[in-house]
């Protein structure tokens, strides 16, 4: 590692916030009953003590941050070169590293798979279906050039070989490194990634680091098939943002890389979209700890607005029904790239003299041009400075996979429901970037299908453009039952927004949602919001009261004045 | 019986009413903008405002209270029915043909019966409806995972309102019957500068004379 002082992780931010919130528990059972404090706070503090016992085997000793480093990868003989592949390098730096293969094939960017252990549901991208180029499996050839390895192409790769991990697109810090589709596909397709430059593989072994924006950025600012496509607050800005795209990653700020919140432990990450912490009810924990989470509160606390006036005390309190992002990211898509937030694949397929083409249609922020029709993928509709919509959110997403049956007359399909509400204890009010598509799916049986996109063969639709065939053959391929009758249906999918957190002085403020009109969380249901919220009937009575008292008294006045006239003591 | 001037308002009673008209009249502005209907504050500003000056009553009325009940002033409050229906009578008739008020102010009797039971009703159903659902409203967050909250909650925020309305009607009353009986000007003076006509006992006039000069001219 060369010494590096900039990633770093877990601040020690002073822990203000639970004082006060215990100052301000303090106040309420004084109004309360003065008898009930000592008992409350004895309480709160039951759970520190006694101290466990110490156990026979001591748990690992939890170490700092990664900061600084203690070698130069520069120097090592093992990282000269030269290197004929990518897996020669990967052999190369498990010969020191001599843990990390292991490490490694356990975490999700490895295994592209997940089963939710609360749902049972079998997740990942090896297996799901998503609402933008729909399906990776089958189409690995393509979509595992974001796969953390070498050469998954097909069912039969093997993830039990350690060479076969990619190092080098996560830690190598020249930018020269890429990846191409592992398989051909179609001349149609192919012809894009020809005519790159050589890879200098020592130049990138030597360089190697902790992952840089733009290492993570290289897949997940382009998930979705292109910059910014899925997430929205996932883009190519964010590579070097300035601060007021987002406050920690800023480069004329905190500088922070993912990893910085993203916090790793033997090449496991902290954050998941599969299973999201959507109220972290233990904050900051103590000094070393909570090594676990990607949460806000894991640094900031759970009473974050240091207590400088009423507001920031009313603030603190919203933190139990509120997501921080949803003040804090006022608006997503921001920083010049655009997200898509609608594709049409019922228009996909249309050629010109037999041949696939695409049009720009769309201009973002930074002046550069988005395909707004490729034939390959049908329609966009792009979008930016997004407000976000709002909603409960327990952090339990809930998936439509390719197993799951539906009306196939429905209007649409949520392809990552949600729950949570008022009453749910973990749920709060998060802010989701809402995607809309028509896709191909089933119209027999009712389900979403896996479409063979991409390949060598006449049923690739990315060549061919017979969706029906590639339908056929993505169902075929892995023994899925498919009707033979395809439609298209409309399908939503929801990202919860937690990136490009704006400096404080942009958030939102407390009229943005307390408001009647235009309120941000005008579609919230399930609670009272101040000055969103009123009772009609109890408005018209009170103002009738007070303005008919008025003009009551104005008739008595006006008739005092005339009837008195002259006869004044 | 003669009539004198007698300081009848001490000077906290004058500074507790004039700060309570202050602060009920900061809290009425403030909260029918935080209720949506004007905009003349932002939504923190005035809920800052809303909670200070809510806080600051609190605390005056806590004064307040120990003053009427220490002082044993209290006693002015106390509902009778003595005299009511000459002040009932004199409102509904008598005002318009420029007839007089018919109460006169006792020592121990400064307000007129009606005076009386609106302010006692003001004090003991008004106020406690409007600050203790005010309080509940603000500590919403330490209740809130009590099962059906939020609809407590809307519960609180009604009554809240509803008091509100009613307190705005109160002072709209309160300020129009300034202008009854004497001018407009007799009848605020007398919380400005503590004195006003009094139909004093002779043992009253003799005890103030001897023992409170500097409260009677």
């Amino acid at each position: 590692m060369r010494p590096h002082g900039d990633s770093w992780a877990k601040p020690p931010f002073p822990n203000a916030g639970a004082d006060a919130r215990r100052r301000a528990g303090a106040c309420i059972a004084l109004l309360v009953a003065l008898l009930l404090l000592p008992p409350l706070l004895a309480g709160a503090e039951a759970g520190s003590w006694p101290t466990p016992p110490a156990t026979a085997e001591p748990p690992p000793q939890v170490s700092g941050p990664l900061r600084g480093g203690t070698a130069d990868h520069t120097k090592f003989k093992e990282l000269q070169g030269p290197f004929e592949s990518g897996p020669e390098v990967t052999r190369a730096c498990l010969g020191c590293h001599t843990e990390t293969g292991k490490h490694f094939m356990r975490n999700i960017h490895w295994t592209w798979s997940y089963q939710n252990p609360d749902t049972g549901q079998q997740l990942g991208k090896k297996y799901l279906i998503n609402n933008f180029c729909t399906n990776s499996r089958g189409n690995e050839g393509m979509c595992a050039q974001c796969h953390a390895g070498y050469g998954w192409k097909d069912e039969h790769f093997d993830f039990t070989d350690e060479t076969n991990i990619d190092c080098l697109v996560c830690h190598e810090t020249t930018g020269t490194y890429y990846k191409t589709p592992n398989s051909e596909g179609s001349p149609a397709c192919s012809v894009m990634f020809e005519g790159k430059p050589p890879i200098d593989l020592a130049a990138a072994a030597q360089s190697v680091d902790l992952p840089q924006r733009a290492n993570c950025g290289a897949c997940h600012f382009n998930g979705g098939g292109g910059d910014n496509v899925k997430h929205g607050d996932l883009s190519s800005a964010l590579k070097a943002p300035p601060r007021t795209l987002d406050v920690h990653m800023g480069v004329d700020g905190l500088n922070f890389a993912c990893s910085a919140c993203h916090v790793t432990n033997q090449h496991v990450w902290a954050g998941s979209r599969y299973k999201v912490v959507s109220k972290d009810t233990e904050g900051t924990g103590l000094p070393g700890q909570r090594t676990d989470v990607a949460t806000c509160e894991s640094c900031h606390g759970l009473a974050p607005h240091p207590v400088d006036s009423l507001a920031a005390f009313k603030l603190n309190d919203h933190v139990q029904s509120v997501a921080c992002q949803t003040c804090h990211i006022p608006a997503f898509a921001r920083g010049g790239v655009a997200t898509v937030v609608d594709w049409d694949w019922r228009t996909a397929g249309r050629t010109r003299d037999g041949e696939g083409y695409h049009e720009e249609g769309y201009i973002q922020g930074n002046g550069e041009h988005r395909y707004t029709y490729k034939s390959i993928k049908g329609d966009f509709t792009y979008a930016e400075n997004l407000v976000p919509d709002y909603a409960w959110f327990d952090g339990q997403m809930v998936y439509t996979t390719i197993e799951t049956k539906f009306d196939p007359a429905a209007e649409s399909i949520d392809i990552n429901g949600f729950t949570g509400s008022r009453e749910d204890a973990r749920s709060r009010i998060w802010p989701f970037k809402r995607m809309h598509t028509w896709q191909p799916y089933d119209k027999g049986n009712g389900t979403l299908v896996y479409t063979h996109l991409w390949g060598e063969d006449d049923a690739a639709y990315w060549g061919n453009y017979d969706m029906g065939a590639a339908i056929a053959k993505g169902m075929a391929d892995f023994g899925l039952d498919y009707s033979g009758e395809y439609g298209f249906i409309e399908t939503i999918s929801w990202w919860p927004i937690t990136h490009m957190v704006a400096p404080k002085e942009e958030a939102l403020a407390c009229g943005d949602c307390h408001t009647p009109d235009g309120s941000r969380l005008a579609s919230v249901a399930g609670v009272y919001i101040p000055g969103r919220d009123r009772n009609a009937w109890l408005d018209t009575i009170g103002t009738i009261l007070a303005f008919g008292t008025l003009a009551g008294i104005l008739i008595h006045g006006l008739v005092r004045f005339f009837s008195s006239k002259g006869e004044h003591h | 019986m003669a009539m004198r001037r007698v300081k009848i308002f001490s000077l906290f009673e004058r500074f507790w009413h004039w700060a309570q008209m202050l602060l009920i009249v900061v809290l009425l502005f403030t909260g029918f903008g935080l209720h949506g209907f004007h905009g003349l504050f932002s939504f923190e500003d005035a809920v800052t405002l809303h909670t200070g000056a809510a806080m600051a009553l609190l605390v005056l009325w806590a004064f307040g209270t120990f003053w009427l009940f220490t002082t044993r002033s209290w006693r002015h409050f106390i509902p009778t029915i003595h005299g009511m229906w000459g002040v009932f009578r004199y409102y509904s008739f008598g005002i318009f043909r420029g007839e007089r008020h018919p109460y006169r102010k006792a020592y121990w009797r400064k307000h007129n019966p009606l005076q009386a039971l609106a302010y006692t009703m003001l004090k003991l159903v008004l106020f406690p409806a409007i600050w203790i659902s005010g309080l509940i409203y603000l500590f919403y967050f330490s209740w809130r995972n009590l099962p059906h909250a939020p609809e407590y909650l809307q519960g609180v925020a009604f009554v809240h309102t509803a008091a509100a309305f009613a307190i705005l009607t109160f002072a709209f009353i309160h300020v129009y019957m300034l202008t009854t009986g004497h001018s407009f000007r007799d009848h605020v003076m007398p919380m400005v500068t503590g004195f006003d006509d009094v139909d004093l006992t002779p043992e009253e006039e003799a005890y103030l004379r001897k023992d409170q000069p500097e409260d009677i001219r």
